[in-house]
């Protein structure tokens, strides 16, 4: 029997596959075939890896061979080079920008360098539909410890003293919301996951979810029996269709071992799993309206006491945490809690998942110890602002996380920093901005979001959000006043003091932060009609300079309204009323004759 | 697929499946186990690297040797295919040439076993890829 | 019972554990405002979305501030009302929820008796500081309800009438954020739904979102036509609350200033539908004896129970959400349908006037009524038997634009012949009214016997479901009750299911029956207003010289002369009805 010597693991996370890694994959396992080594080498399909930025990857072990942005292309020289002679396939390797050479071992990127990854343990090792992956990964080893060494209440107390909180964003100590649930007496009590992740441009949950699917079961069952429920649910986001699949086939295995079902480890114990399918609404993420959506319900929350653990999904006792905090259960429960609680600061335990994107050269999915800067993340890890751009904010805590700054980047992540400095954890969005983002359309930008998002429910949210959407676009025409801004600070302040659910209460964080950090942008919108990104167009005027311009007419070839006239070779002018403020001419002319002001 | 009943059972398939991620596993931390790189460039499998390549992988793990076993191009030793070179934990690398299964089979039972130097060492002359 | 103890603007009170700080703050002396939150105590009707955030008071320890109305009261809990933060947050969530209000107040249906415009009125607020867009939505009339919900501010009322105390489901909020709004399903017409028009959405309604199709118009213009005889008919419940549109106190009788008043705006005759309540009483009693001895002489094709048929909304119900059992309520129709009918054949006749140009007008303390006089088989080749239907407060804006002083006005009579009425047609204006004075009358009928006493204690009340079991001289008869539509599908699915113990049950749509009808004065969430209410129309009956139905000599007279006996032939062709399955009229466009 030939040996397999070699796997070759190809990303399948969404990321990955919208770039044809399942192609990639595919051209990988014919090559193989074709030149007879197939039973040598195993192609492996993973979940995500993390380094989006360079996908599809490629990683091949043992010798941690990382190829980046692979195409089916490039299957038959990674077989024939790297597979049969050993040779690694240079131009695939990833290029260190500072260093200008290529590193191989991803353990040598600096994107990975400062990573611990836990929830993500999984994640880019493992076939996600296999179960027996994760098995060999020591997966159901900590349900079965559990259910035979320790009693419910001593699994809550390793799960209290590991010190996680929640990683949906509210950061509620986990141990003690279970411990709550345990204690409320029911004749039914359900586990929920809230995979209801909706955060602009973050995957963590989906990555988790389509990497390690077991690892958010395995913990359920272990909720569960810490709890008292015999069901869990899991309710994710209908958009995340390669999620729901591989979910479900983990679930469809796991029953099959019988480690999903009844009497699970000959224990006695029953736990089974079902998913739920959200709309996508980002408000459902709120665990009451994540319970109303679930029931049939609008899915807008209430308020809060009766908390889900006494009174949750059909009035019965129910456990909500999500995705992120179910993947750190297992590892807790097999490492032991003090391992855990000694990564991260005093109060901020463990590692925080974050999707890294924005005007960062590196753009991903990265796992790091609490209490790392911010400093670390982006000019490490992020391999600093694309084009070598000034940094200038950076936004944590999705849509109602604040924009913080320069001065904010040495400051260590974690729960209470980022709530003392004006922003938030949230459930880890993390979107870095430079020189030319504007910061008062970024603050406009996260309003159109919440605004779109709200539920409607209560006034300050339904109506409040509206109107602070509405003074910001007056700011970004150039038609705000002082009092605007006065209006902004009295609004924001009383939609986060009166709002119903956590999504009023932090949607104005974005302009708070933004005030507070960036008066003097806002100063300048307003009293000298100036954008200095050059975002906001009715700011904006481009004129041509009478002495440069040669008279080349490029720029008024080049100009879709037929805004620039003036004769050949003489200097042209560009009619302010009819300029849609393109930017054509500007790239147009050679000469520098057109000016941005 | 048969039904999980027990601690045991998941053991026991655990023990089953463990060989389907163990390459991975190793690679998460090669320093730890005993590394051998085997040239594999078209010298190296005209002088039978990779019948070394097989017979080394299906040893150590006959012999319980934790081992992460992978392949390079070109060492730079067309002279003395097929070479191999060999890193126990925490020492420098060592190339072995002129490599076949029997002196592979004295390399895994002397140098990886007890740390005894055999003949057949060849000087460094390249930098670890 | 459980205390607790907590200070509230320096003020330290004792509650009962589990108030929330809203009603313990009452329980202070302090009225803290409040918008959505609304209740109806002892009826077991209460809305607390804690969604318009006016009530929101500090509570030390608190982050933020907390909505009064969903807060209980726990230990030592401080709060403040009316500090500086809550003030301003309290004025700055008002102007928001005006910001996106129409101003049309001058020409509101509901200007002066709008709960925003009260509280704008008592904040002072003077100017709207955020202004900006406002959502629109398409108006919608159907034939009693009037959507606008431009001016609807999501409290959420309706939806919590519409879906938790009627189990109707027409109306729920729909769209999300800056759009959110309560409609039909789809937004829909709400004709299009399953609407009853029971009108307690309406009733609700803090805003003018939701009012009522206003007929009174079409009334002055009828009573102006010299060549139309108008007369109008009262219901019970209106002389019981119509008094409190012109200031008197709840509960206060207003009988006899209705008809001069009615008089003085030129209606031709002031007639009674109470005199139509006793001819129901006679068919409808008389078809319960008949079916109830048929079932007892074992006619399998009988069903039983029986089941009042005067409520337009509940008709509407039923033939929406159990079809199946169209066949079990009784076939008699409305007391405002009975009068209408034989308004325009009987006393047309005697008038010797074409049924054309007689106009018939109701007042109403409900808004179902409107849509019931347009039901096509109560016309007669197009030619309604009930032309118009307005409601009380309707008839209250009448009265007030024909500058009558109301108060003032000494008391009348009703005319005759459809005038006179007995103390059970009164009580027909109160939940468990109806089967009282059906058994009054069915007792005689049944046992020959005259009633050993007049009144029936056990049938009385405001609990939403209620049963009694009368000894009809040995055969006992099993009477259910139930108000409010989510009571009455209890009864229904029972009956459905084959589990009813009951031979005869009266259903009324609106909580405590027509006294809380669509169309009565705002109660605005007193309930001690439905109480006082329900205790004048008992007065009332008491106060009647006659109490049983057939004892009514005008009613007497009406068969002698033209119907014959109940369930006559002419009865049945004037009397009676027949239901349609309207379960599949929801039509999505």
């Amino acid at each position: 029997m030939t040996q397999i010597k070699m796997h070759l693991l190809v990303c399948g996370g969404t990321g990955c596959r919208s770039s044809h890694s399942e192609l990639v994959a595919k051209a990988l396992n014919e090559s193989l075939a074709n030149h007879g080594l197939d039973a040598e080498a195993k192609v492996v399909s993973t979940g995500c890896f993390g380094f989006c930025e360079k996908g599809p990857i490629v990683k091949v072990v043992p010798d941690n061979t990382f190829y980046v942005q692979v195409n089916p292309d490039d299957a038959e020289e990674i077989v024939k080079e790297h597979v049969l002679k050993g040779r690694k396939v240079q131009r695939l390797l990833y290029l260190d920008p500072e260093k200008e050479k290529t590193v191989s071992d991803d353990r040598h990127m600096t994107f990975y360098k400062k990573q611990i990854r836990i929830a993500l343990r999984n994640c880019g090792f493992i076939d996600p539909e296999n179960i027996d992956e994760y098995i060999a990964r020591d997966g159901y080893s900590a349900l079965a410890k559990c259910l035979t060494e320790f009693t419910p209440q001593q699994v809550i107390d390793i799960i209290k003293k590991s010190g996680l909180r929640g990683r949906g964003g509210g950061g509620f100590p986990t141990g003690l919301k279970w411990e709550i649930t345990s204690r409320v007496q029911a004749d039914q009590k359900y586990v929920i996951c809230n995979a209801d992740e909706g955060d602009p441009g973050a995957f963590m949950d989906r990555s988790i979810l389509e990497g390690d699917p077991h690892s958010v079961i395995e913990a359920m069952a272990i909720n569960g029996y810490c709890t008292g429920a015999s069901k869990g649910l899991v309710y994710i986001r209908a958009e995340y269709p390669l999620a729901i699949k591989r979910l479900q086939i983990a679930i469809d295995q796991a029953r099959k071992y019988g480690l999903l079902g009844e009497n699970i480890f000959g224990t006695g114990f029953n736990f089974d799993i079902e998913l739920r399918y959200g709309a996508g609404a980002f408000v459902c993420g709120e665990e009451t309206a994540l319970i109303h959506s679930m029931e049939g319900k609008r899915g807008e929350p209430t308020f809060k006491p009766p908390f889900p653990s006494e009174h949750g999904y059909l009035g019965k006792p129910s456990n909500v945490n999500n995705v992120e905090t179910y993947a750190n259960v297992p590892v807790i429960i097999l490492k032991g809690p003090e391992w855990f609680a000694s990564i991260g600061t005093e109060k901020s335990k463990g590692t925080k998942v974050f999707a890294l994107a924005g005007k960062v050269n590196n753009v991903g999915l990265i796992e790091v110890p609490m209490g790392i800067t911010l400093r670390e993340v982006i000019f490490e890890i992020g391999g600093g602002i694309k084009g070598g751009k000034e940094f200038k904010a950076v936004q944590t805590g999705g849509p109602s996380g604040g924009c913080l700054t320069a001065r904010h980047l040495d400051t260590p992540i974690d729960y209470d920093n980022l709530l003392a400095a004006g922003s938030m954890m949230g459930s880890g969005g993390m979107i870095v901005m430079d020189e030319d983002d504007c910061m008062v359309s970024i603050a406009k930008f996260y309003l159109e979001f919440t605004v779109e998002e709200s539920c409607g429910k209560c006034s300050p949210c339904r109506i409040g959000n509206k109107r602070l959407h509405e003074i910001l676009e007056k700011i970004c025409k150039g038609e705000g006043t002082m009092e605007d801004l006065e209006k902004l600070k009295n609004l924001s302040q009383v939609i986060k003091d009166t709002s119903l659910c956590g999504l009023g209460q932090t949607s104005p964080n974005p302009v708070l932060s933004t005030l507070e950090n960036f008066w003097d942008e806002y100063v300048e919108h307003v009293v000298d009609k100036k954008c200095r990104a050059g975002v906001c167009k009715s700011l904006m005027k481009y004129t041509i300079d009478q002495e440069a311009c040669v008279g080349c007419t490029a720029c008024a070839r080049a100009c879709p309204v037929n805004a620039i006239s003036g004769e050949r070779k003489q200097p042209h002018t560009i009619n302010q009323s009819i300029c849609i403020k393109c930017g054509a001419c500007m790239e147009k002319c050679k000469f520098n004759a057109v000016l941005l002001q | 697929m048969s039904q999980i009943k027990s601690l045991d059972d998941l053991k026991k398939i655990k023990e089953a499946v463990q060989q389907k991620i163990q390459l991975r596993e190793k690679s998460l931390d090669p320093e730890k186990v005993v590394q051998i790189k085997v040239g594999m460039a078209t010298s190296g499998i005209a002088s039978g690297a990779r019948e070394v390549m097989a017979f080394l992988i299906e040893e150590l793990e006959k012999r319980n040797i934790e081992a992460v076993v992978t392949q390079v191009g070109d060492m730079g030793y067309c002279y003395a295919e097929p070479t191999i070179e060999v890193t126990l934990p925490g020492k420098e690398p060592v190339v072995f040439g002129n490599v076949d299964t029997k002196k592979a089979d004295e390399i895994i039972e002397k140098y990886i076993k007890n740390g005894e130097l055999i003949d057949g060492i060849l000087p460094a002359n390249y930098h670890t890829i | 019972m459980e205390t607790v103890k907590f200070t509230i603007d320096k003020k330290t009170i004792e509650v009962e554990k589990g108030t929330t700080v809203l009603n313990a703050a009452k329980k202070a002396g302090i009225d803290i405002p409040s918008l959505c939150y609304f209740s109806l105590d002892g009826m077991k009707i209460e809305n607390k979305p804690g969604g318009c955030r006016v009530c929101v008071v500090e509570v030390e320890g608190r982050r933020n501030l907390a909505p009064a109305c969903a807060t209980e009261v726990t230990d030592g809990m401080v709060v403040r009302t009316n500090s500086m933060r809550v003030l301003n947050a309290r004025r700055t969530v008002l102007e928001l929820i005006l910001s996106d209000h129409p101003f049309d107040c001058l020409v509101c249906a509901k200007s002066g008796n709008c709960e925003l415009q009260s509280l704008a009125h008592r904040m002072g607020v003077r100017e709207i500081p955020y202004q900006g867009a406002q959502s629109t939505y398409r108006k919608d009339t159907s034939p009693s309800i009037i959507r606008d919900v431009d001016k609807c501010i999501m409290c959420r009322r309706c939806e919590m009438m519409c879906n938790d105390v009627q189990t109707v489901g027409a109306l729920s909020a729909i769209n999300r954020g800056f759009m959110a709004v309560v409609a039909p399903a789809f937004e829909m017409n709400l004709e299009k739904s399953p609407c009853t028009y029971c009108g307690q959405c309406v009733a609700v309604c803090p805003t003018g979102a939701l009012t009522e199709v206003d007929h009174t118009r079409d009334v002055i213009s009828a009573l102006a036509d010299p060549t139309k005889t108008v007369i109008v008919q009262t219901a019970p419940a209106v002389r019981a609350a119509l008094g409190e549109e012109f200031g008197l106190e709840p509960g206060t009788l207003v009988t006899g200033k209705m008809v001069t008043a009615l008089r003085e705006l030129g209606f031709d005759y002031v007639f009674d539908t109470d005199f139509a309540a006793d001819l129901t009483i006679m068919e409808e009693g008389t078809e319960l004896l008949d079916r109830l001895s048929r079932y007892l002489n074992g006619d399998k094709s009988i069903k039983l129970p029986i089941l009042t048929s005067c409520c337009p909304a509940w008709v509407n119900f039923f033939e929406h959400n159990f079809p199946e059992l169209k066949d079990v309520p009784s076939t008699a129709r409305s007391p405002q349908q009975m009068f209408g009918s034989i308004a325009k054949s009987y006393f047309a006749k005697k008038l010797g006037i074409d049924r054309k140009d007689l106009v018939v007008v109701s007042i109403m303390p409900c808004l179902a009524k409107k849509y019931e006089c347009q039901r096509d088989e109560f016309k007669v080749d197009g030619n309604p038997d009930v032309d118009f239907s307005i409601s009380t407060r309707e008839l209250a804006n009448l009265i007030k634009l024909a500058n009558i002083d109301f108060n003032s006005l000494p008391d009348g009579d009703f005319d005759h012949p459809l005038g006179e009425s007995t103390g059970a047609g009164v009580i027909f204006g109160t939940t468990g009214g109806v089967i009282e004075a059906a058994v009054r009358t069915a007792y005689e009928l049944h046992t020959k016997k005259p009633l050993p006493k007049i009144t029936f204690e056990e049938l009385r009340g405001l609990e939403g479901l209620r049963s009694a079991t009368i000894d009809f001289d040995g055969l006992k008869l099993n009477i259910g009750i139930a108000h409010g539509l989510g009571n009455a599908r209890k009864l229904l699915e029972d009956v459905r299911d084959g589990k009813s113990q009951f031979h005869a049950i009266e259903i009324m749509a609106c909580p405590g029956g027509c006294i809380g009808g669509g169309g009565q004065p705002l109660h605005h969430g007193d309930a001690s207003i439905l109480r006082a209410r329900q205790k004048a129309i008992y007065q009332e009956d008491a106060n009647k010289p006659i109490r049983k139905s057939h004892e009514n000599p005008y009613i007497i007279k009406l068969y002698e002369e033209f119907l014959g006996k109940p369930l006559s032939e002419k009865s049945h062709h004037l009397l009676h009805t027949h239901y349609f399955d309207k379960s599949t009229q929801i039509i999505v466009e």
